[in-house]
């Protein structure tokens, strides 16, 4: 009874801010109610017994995305936030379609009823999952270089600098630095 | 005299003046008197080495017993100097080339050098003042060669080739005068033209004669073709149409070079040329090869073939005659009067007489020699006056050319103990002697043909010496003539002395045929080659005694019946001299009978005749006429018809060419300058969608999932 | 609770995120919309694990999701800057550069 309570919180958290921030005007309000989703959707992986994927979520997600979000928004120009209609038509459609094809499938499918046994802990397992050679070292391994590649390259990328061939870009620099 | 060292002595003969031609042709501006010594020595050369040959041949003769002594002889000198690999010319024997040198051939080839040599030395005289004088020497020896050449020929290919070359020579020199640089004669030019292309029909016939033979026996050696004749007509008992008609070709190349009816009539024409030229070539030579040619190739003919040598010769003879009365140029009279004697010639080896066609051949050549050269010479003395009616007592002027003509017209007519007399008398014997063997009435129609031409050349010659020589003279021209120099009278005295007493130097007994003597050994040496040569297949074969038996007593028989023949014939023939000059005596000599009366009541009939039967003016109309008009309609579809074709034909191309452009450029190309402008079409529609928009793309991505999705999901497909 | 409900949670979030990857004219709220897509892909790998407990293959996948989605959100935001640096805009519609 509990669980369900938590779930129908936990779940209803999640998608009343994932709406709030798709119709938000503001960008910034958008980001931070994109951390209550986030936060709700650590509480839902809590109710699934997922207790280090939670923590996970709540570390990188609400600690790590969304601050570079957050950055990405301070480091450039606040753009319009104007709605087009013709793009909400679109988005509606094929949003809608998705819902709809997707219901049609759930409904038409007989799902497991009944709760699955749910470990205690995950932590162990999982700690002990990826250090076993014939289940997933590789692919941690290879995560970490991952995410090494990514974080040269995003470094690499978003550094300032002024292209060889873009010399009209460097010498109205230097004007507006002599003006 | 080894067969090796005959054979360089025989070859001298033709090649001395082949050389002379060359170098006078050469170099004979630039020689001493135009070099007109160098051809006549050479031919001096050569008609020594000739007539040499000829004794040679003669003593190789024992007239007693009437054989022949020398075995060299008795087979005919044949030397091989070109040939062909056997093995190369598949299917047929090979050709062979070489030298045939038998008493036929040495007869001609002494006559034809030593008359040859005389026309040379009276042409020094004639010629003189010429403005041609160094071309018309190298001419001369070259038909000479040509001449002597064709006579020691042993195939009919080599043969021909002299004939054209003497065709091509007796075209250059009756257009000698055309080319004058004083005064050219546009009819001269004419008569060789016409003379040419006239033996030209001659000529083509032959050659397919020659053709139709080669293609059958594979070889044009005279002899070659004589055993195959033989063995292909059993012996000439079994003749086939096709060898008729190569027989009546080849003879038609005779026919044309000696002037047979109806090739006649370029021969009077061809008296334009210089006299001596007409002596020769016109009268004593070129056209007595014709003769030689019949009489070489008589083993080839039918019986059917003979039958129609022996009326052309015949009516030739008997129709030129009549028109001999009528002339009065000098040298168209002695032209119809060859071409009337030709025709006996032709008639005689018709007849099967060919030893006495050719004993005519020589005898005629001598004395037809002199009277041309004699008519030279009064065309020379009387200023170059040649019409018989403007002449007249010119006996006391010039004396030596009226004695060798009176002789030589002795000769012609057949007075008895002349030259002619014995040659002419032979060709009548011959021809009763086949009418009576035969029992045929055409074939006693060349007898009577002959007999009455014989009468009618004793008057017609007479006429031309009483009108010539005797009377008194009727023009200017005629009262200070004067006699020739010693290169022209010269040899008219050796011709004038060969015809009185040639005839006897031919035969042994002139009256074998009343004393009944052998025969004249002549006729043994160039005897008929008819039994000869099928006598020698029978002894070959072997097995066909029976039929030389039976040939041995039919023999005997044709002799009974020549020996009555032979009397015969002769005392008709003196009959016919007789009465013909006796006519001829009244007509002119003692003006008894009116000529102009006579022809006048002939009428039109004289005029006819004077217009020698009209035979140009025939000619002119149909032949000419017709080729004219052939040419202008074969001009005309090659124009409108061929033409007109070809270059529809070529519209025709230019048509479809353009058709197919028009493919090309609309069809072709057009398919790939659409497919390139379609893509690039399409390519400009496309990239409409490539807006570099990102979300739209994810429309686009999202949108196609969506329908892959709905696809799956709900089952439509 | 049963599985269905957290499904209908999951396509739910998905939508959301669908959404604001295509209406949304901002490269960032695009990008936020990715990652509420992968969080629905993470709730339903989750959620499958729940019916499976014999391993933990749903949780380590969900783990993996979450790298990489680290990952892109640094490269992400990297492009992001970069490309403001450049035109001066992080609109997506301005940036079709591509087009030509």
């Amino acid at each position: 009874m509990g669980i369900q309570l938590a779930f129908y919180f936990f779940a209803a958290m999640t998608l009343g801010f994932a709406l709030v921030s798709l119709f938000h005007k503001n960008v910034v309000h958008s980001a931070f109610s994109l951390l209550g989703t986030l936060l709700g959707m650590s509480g839902l992986y809590v109710t699934l017994n997922a207790d280090f994927l939670a923590m996970t979520q709540v570390l990188i997600y609400a600690g790590g995305i969304l601050m570079l979000l957050l950055f990405g928004l301070m480091l450039t120009k606040p753009s319009e936030t104007e709605r087009s209609l013709k793009r909400i038509f679109v988005a509606v459609i094929l949003a809608g379609g998705t819902a709809v094809l997707s219901a049609y499938k759930m409904a038409g499918t007989v799902w497991s009823s009944g709760d699955g046994e749910l470990p205690a802990s995950t932590v162990k397992e999982i700690g002990l999952e990826f250090l076993r050679f014939d289940e997933w070292l590789i692919a941690f391994e290879f995560a970490s270089i991952v995410l090494l590649a990514a974080l040269v390259g995003a470094v690499h990328i978003a550094r300032r600098r002024f292209p060889i061939d873009d010399t009209n870009a460097l010498l109205k620099a230097e004007q507006g630095g002599a003006n | 005299m080894t067969p090796e060292s005959q054979i360089v002595w025989l070859l001298a003969v033709p090649l001395l003046p082949l050389v002379a031609w060359a170098l006078q042709v050469s170099f004979g501006r630039f020689l001493p008197r135009q070099g007109d010594w160098l051809p006549t020595g050479a031919m001096g050369l050569s008609a020594v080495i000739a007539v040499w040959m000829f004794i040679g041949v003669l003593s190789g003769h024992d007239a007693g017993t009437g054989t022949l002594v020398s075995a060299e002889l008795a087979n005919p000198l044949t030397w091989k100097f070109f040939f062909s690999d056997p093995a190369l010319t598949e299917g047929l024997a090979g050709f062979q080339a070489g030298i045939l040198y038998d008493p036929l051939a040495a007869a001609l080839l002494a006559m034809v050098a030593v008359v040859s040599f005389l026309v040379h030395l009276f042409s020094v005289g004639y010629m003189q003042g010429d403005s041609r004088y160094n071309i018309f020497f190298a001419n001369l020896p070259l038909f000479t060669f040509a001449m002597l050449a064709m006579l020691l020929s042993d195939n009919l290919l080599f043969f021909f080739i002299f004939w054209e070359v003497m065709g091509l020579c007796s075209y250059l020199l009756i257009g000698h005068l055309s080319q004058d640089k004083e005064k050219p004669r546009t009819e001269a030019a004419w008569a060789s033209f016409k003379a040419f292309m006239t033996t030209r029909i001659g000529d083509v016939c032959l050659f397919i004669g020659m053709m139709m033979v080669y293609d059958k026996f594979g070889t044009l050696s005279f002899h070659g073709l004589y055993a195959a004749v033989a063995d292909y007509t059993a012996n000439g008992t079994h003749w086939e149409g096709w060898l008729t008609a190569a027989g009546i070709m080849m003879f038609l190349g005779a026919v044309g070079k000696s002037a047979q009816f109806p090739l006649h009539v370029w021969l009077p024409d061809a008296m334009e040329g210089p006299t001596p030229v007409s002596a020769m070539i016109h009268a004593a030579t070129m056209v007595a090869a014709g003769v030689y040619l019949t009489g070489r190739l008589f083993l080839l003919f039918s019986p059917e073939a003979q039958l129609v040598v022996a009326c052309i010769g015949a009516f030739t003879a008997i129709f030129a005659a009549t028109i001999g009365i009528t002339q009065f140029d000098i040298k168209k009279v002695l032209a119809y009067s060859t071409i009337s004697q030709l025709g006996y010639m032709i008639c005689a080896i018709g007849v099967g007489g060919v030893a006495a066609g050719l004993f005519h051949v020589i005898t005629h050549a001598i004395f037809k020699a002199c009277l041309f050269l004699g008519s030279g010479s009064v065309i020379y003395g009387c200023h170059h006056e040649q019409d018989m009616r403007k002449m007249g007592g010119l006996r006391k002027k010039m004396p030596i050319t009226y004695l060798t003509m009176l002789a030589s017209t002795l000769a012609i007519s057949g007075v008895p103990f002349f030259a002619g007399f014995y040659s002419k008398d032979a060709i009548l014997a011959k021809a009763l002697e086949k009418s009576m063997v035969t029992g045929d009435w055409y074939w006693a129609a060349p007898f009577w043909l002959l007999l009455a031409a014989a009468a009618i050349t004793a008057f017609y010659m007479f006429r031309l010496i009483f009108m010539t020589f005797h009377g008194k003279p009727r023009d200017h021209g005629s009262e200070h003539a004067h006699e020739s120099p010693w290169t022209m009278t010269v040899p008219l005295i050796v011709l004038g002395t060969l015809a009185i007493f040639g005839g006897k130097f031919w035969l042994t007994d002139p009256m074998h045929a009343i004393s009944g003597g052998d025969e004249p050994w002549f006729f043994q040496i160039v005897d008929d080659p008819t039994h000869a040569e099928f006598a020698t297949i029978d002894l070959h074969d072997g097995h066909t005694e029976a039929a030389h038996d039976s040939h041995e007593l039919a023999g005997h028989d044709d002799h009974d019946i020549a020996h009555t023949a032979h009397v015969r014939a002769m005392f008709m023939s003196i009959a016919a001299a007789g009465s013909g000059i006796l006519l001829a005596c009244l007509f002119y000599l003692w003006g008894i009978l009116s000529a102009a009366s006579i022809a006048n009541r002939l009428g039109g009939f004289y005029r006819l005749v004077l217009d020698k039967y009209r035979f140009d003016e025939l000619y002119n109309a149909t032949v000419i006429r017709g080729t004219t008009v052939l040419s202008g309609f074969l001009c005309w579809v090659d124009e409108n018809v061929i033409d007109a074709f070809v270059l529809n034909l070529a519209k025709l191309h230019r048509g479809g060419a353009s058709l197919s452009g028009v493919f090309d450029k609309y069809v072709v190309d057009g398919m790939v300058t659409w497919v390139g402008e379609t893509t690039v079409a399409a390519g400009q529609t496309l990239r409409r969608l490539q807006t570099g928009r990102i979300q739209q793309y994810v429309y686009f991505t999202l949108a196609g999932a969506l329908a892959l999705a709905a696809v799956s999901l709900l089952g439509i497909f | 609770m049963p599985l269905s409900a957290y499904l209908v949670v999951s396509v739910a979030l998905f939508v959301i995120g669908l959404a604001m990857v295509a209406a949304r004219r901002n490269l960032i709220y695009v990008l936020m919309g990715l990652e509420l897509i992968l969080n629905a892909a993470n709730l339903n790998f989750v959620a499958f694990n729940r019916e499976n407990p014999g391993d933990l293959d749903g949780q380590i996948a969900a783990i993996f999701v979450i790298i990489l989605a680290a990952a892109e959100a640094a490269i992400a935001l990297a492009i992001v800057l970069n490309l403001n640096s450049r035109i001066q805009s992080i609109r997506p519609d301005d940036a079709d550069t591509m087009k030509d």
